[in-house]
């Protein structure tokens, strides 16, 4: 290994030398976008009143950036770009794979739509404490989480989300909301420390952080040659907590219906899903083996979350405490794909977050116009009258019932079906009728919830309404930003149950990248190690697909490993050294 | 070495576990803070240990000479501590801030989120 001196100094070797083309700017634009958004936002902190404007117009600018890289990534595969122009496994590296714009799109799509919506609900106030900012910022964690390719720029990301979520819980300062806020911080807090602790041990075991380079070398590990039921485990748990899993889940009942209702909405939509996400990344695409070793746990804990969120939406006199455990209810179901975990189980995953995603932020929204209306009250007792005072409002919250519930013609029924399906096929019946029983369970407490509120005349102790004091009206400024975000998102829901479709490829292209990493590897590595996937998947075709099962995604996996470490086998060298 | 920091970091960890399963905010938030050097310290085991060689290539070489310290785990410690750091301050605060809104540290009786006597709901319909 002679250097030498005269020699300049060969950076092809170590270094991405050609320049990044414009377009590729695109994966770290709504990063760039939300981060510039929110700083300048806290330089104008005393024109409050165009704060709201502004989010949304940078809201709007990420989904048409991630709409635009949705619409690459259908076209071109997964795309990257990797941080200071080092070779892949040493910089970080973005990368954008079906899932990752996917969700990036729709959560961008939700966040604009409760932008419109905190124009009418979030006060003056709160918009100086730094309300609009900390969405933003909010934005930049979760977009970030569904782009990168490092796990420790994950979890960077993760606290970027983490630290927003913690001030836009707390924005009004009132005492339900610290209360709540005490069980939040501290738990999310543990639950992405363990997450660290995990990505440490991963570290030591395998030596990368690079998600496909560590794909590459656990897949050519000798068997038992990484601790992988640990990691995996402490993996399930960190993302479990995060997602509020059945037995970690109960800071979330407890904290998140203290906030403005439009907190709580864009929160139940985005953060738990950020976690299944997490989960799914990690345990489909990186590790494998861990979910092969893990499958009838994680498949437990489904059941177990579906069951007990449904039951405890049941439960429930306040109506956002009860949507609280409809999000813990919707995780179970996700989770259900990924402990069957072939394609079509991780397709009606990703179909499922992307339903709860739309379903449960317009939920909140629909009852925060109700709660509007009614001066405030939350409590199954106190509602009624729902209908006699906006007959538009009652319809759109039914279709919400109904999409939650899992029933067609709405969103929710296409995920179930596919997971009901899927489960079936792999032999997991009882999950298949956990999920039946889920939707079940959830059709009652959402339609006992529908006909208190909206049906029935008035609350208890008024005859059908007569003596209960009027439900307020809006006036036409706040009715069209209340009204259109619902709106919107029930035309979504609506539009995805009719026309499933084009989510429905988008999800199974994102399933199978998943589980054949090859590409989501080819585009992080190069065109040399495309050249030798390309080769392997012919081999892989080869040798059929008896098995639908994770087992077969390892076979063509293990012969690539030696090629992509080809064209960084001499910066590699170094790493290695230290060991 | 890494087996004597393994057993430290391994103290660390039963420490702070044993301080956040306290009823006490102030409790939990040293755990925390024990927690989030459990953390640094496990990562830079992680990353194996070696004492005399920093990681700098000589003038004129290409690669380093021999085995050196792995920089890595220095450079995700170090974000790694900004981030706990950070956290940590925040969740005084917020201690601090419940301390006086809700007069008491005692999480189990912190009910205000979610009151101990709610009604049950309706059984009407």
């Amino acid at each position: 290994m002679a250097g030498n001196a005269d020699n300049a100094v060969d950076f092809a070797a170590g270094m991405l030398v050609a320049p990044t083309s414009a377009v590729d700017w695109l994966i770290v634009a709504p990063t760039l976008i939300t981060i510039i958004g929110g700083a300048s936002l806290v330089m104008l902190r005393y024109q409050a009143k165009w704060h709201g404007y502004l989010t949304c117009f940078f809201l709007a600018m990420l989904v048409v950036v991630d709409a635009i890289l949705l619409a690459r990534v259908m076209e071109h595969g997964p795309l990257t770009m990797t941080m200071g122009r080092w070779m892949p496994p040493f910089g970080i590296s973005l990368v954008v794979d079906a899932l990752g714009a996917l969700m990036a799109l729709i959560s961008a799509v939700v966040a604009l739509t409760v932008c419109v919506y905190s124009l009418a609900d979030i006060s003056v106030t709160s918009t100086r404490f730094g309300f609009y900012p900390s969405l933003l910022w909010m934005m930049t964690g979760i977009t970030g989480s569904f782009l990168t390719g490092d796990i420790f720029n994950l979890y960077v990301w993760f606290e970027v989300m983490l630290i927003s979520s913690f001030g836009l819980l707390i924005v009004d300062g009132e005492r339900v909301q610290i209360d709540g806020a005490v069980k939040y911080a501290v738990l999310n807090l543990m639950a992405t420390t363990l997450f660290l602790v995990t990505t440490g041990y991963l570290y030591g075991a395998v030596g990368s952080l690079n998600m496909a380079d560590i794909a590459v070398r656990l897949r050519e590990m000798p068997a038992g040659a990484a601790p992988m039921g640990t990691i995996a485990t402490l993996y399930l748990l960190a993302f479990s907590m995060k997602a509020a899993a059945f037995p970690v889940n109960f800071w979330l009942p407890a904290s998140y219906h203290t906030p403005k209702i439009a907190v709580s909405a864009i929160f139940a939509g985005l953060l738990t899903k950020v976690g299944v996400y997490a989960l799914i990344r990690t345990l489909v695409l990186v590790m494998p083996e861990g979910r092969d070793l893990l499958s009838d746990v994680i498949a437990w804990i489904a059941a177990l979350t579906m069951i007990f969120g449904a039951i405890g939406a049941l439960a429930q006199n306040d109506v956002r405490r009860s949507f609280g455990f409809l999000v813990v209810g919707g995780i179970g179901s996700s989770m259900v794909g990924v402990a069957v975990g072939t394609e079509d189980a991780i397709t009606g995953a990703i179909l499922y977050a992307v339903n709860s995603i739309l379903v449960m932020t317009a939920l909140y929204l629909a009852f925060g116009i109700l709660m509007r209306k009614n001066g405030g009250k939350y409590n199954l007792a106190d509602l009624g009258g729902g209908y006699k005072a906006s007959s538009w409002l009652s319809i759109l919250f039914l279709a919400l019932v109904f999409a939650a519930s899992g029933l067609p013609p709405f969103s929710g029924f296409w995920p179930k079906l596919i997971l009901v399906e899927a489960s079936l096929k792999e032999g997991y019946g009882w999950l298949a009728f956990a999920v039946l029983l889920s939707g079940f369970i959830t059709t009652i407490a959402m339609g006992r919830i529908w006909a208190h509120a909206f049906w029935r005349g008035g609350p208890i102790g008024t005859v059908d309404g007569r003596d209960a004091a009027p439900l307020y009206t809006l006036s036409s400024v706040v009715r069209h930003r209340v009204f259109v975000p619902v709106m919107a998102l029930v035309a979504m829901i609506v539009y995805i149950g009719v026309n499933p479709s084009p989510v429905f490829s988008v999800s199974q292209y994102g399933a199978s990248t998943l589980l054949k990493p090859d590409h989501y590897i080819a585009a992080v590595f190069g065109p040399v190690a495309a050249q030798r996937t390309v080769m392997n998947e012919d081999h892989a075709t080869a040798e059929g697909q008896e098995d639908a099962g994770a087992a077969k995604s390892r076979g063509p996996n293990s012969n690539r490993a030696n090629s992509n470490r080809a064209n960084s086998n001499r910066a590699n060298s170094n790493r290695e050294g230290a060991h | 070495m890494e087996g004597v920091l393994s057993i430290l970091v391994g103290i660390f960890f039963a420490v702070s576990i044993y301080l956040m399963m306290s009823r006490y905010t102030i409790r939990i938030m040293l755990g925390i803070a024990v927690l989030g050097n459990a953390v640094n310290l496990l990562i830079f085991t992680s990353g194996r240990l070696m004492r005399e060689v920093p990681p700098i290539i000589p003038v004129g070489e290409l690669v380093p000479p021999g085995p050196t310290a792995n920089p890595l785990p220095q450079a995700l410690i170090l974000t790694a501590i900004v981030i706990s750091f950070s956290f940590l301050a925040f969740l005084l605060v917020l201690a601090y801030r419940a301390y006086q809104e809700l007069g008491t540290d005692d999480i189990v009786e912190m009910r205000v989120a979610e009151p101990a006597d709610e009604d049950l709901p309706p059984v009407s319909y």
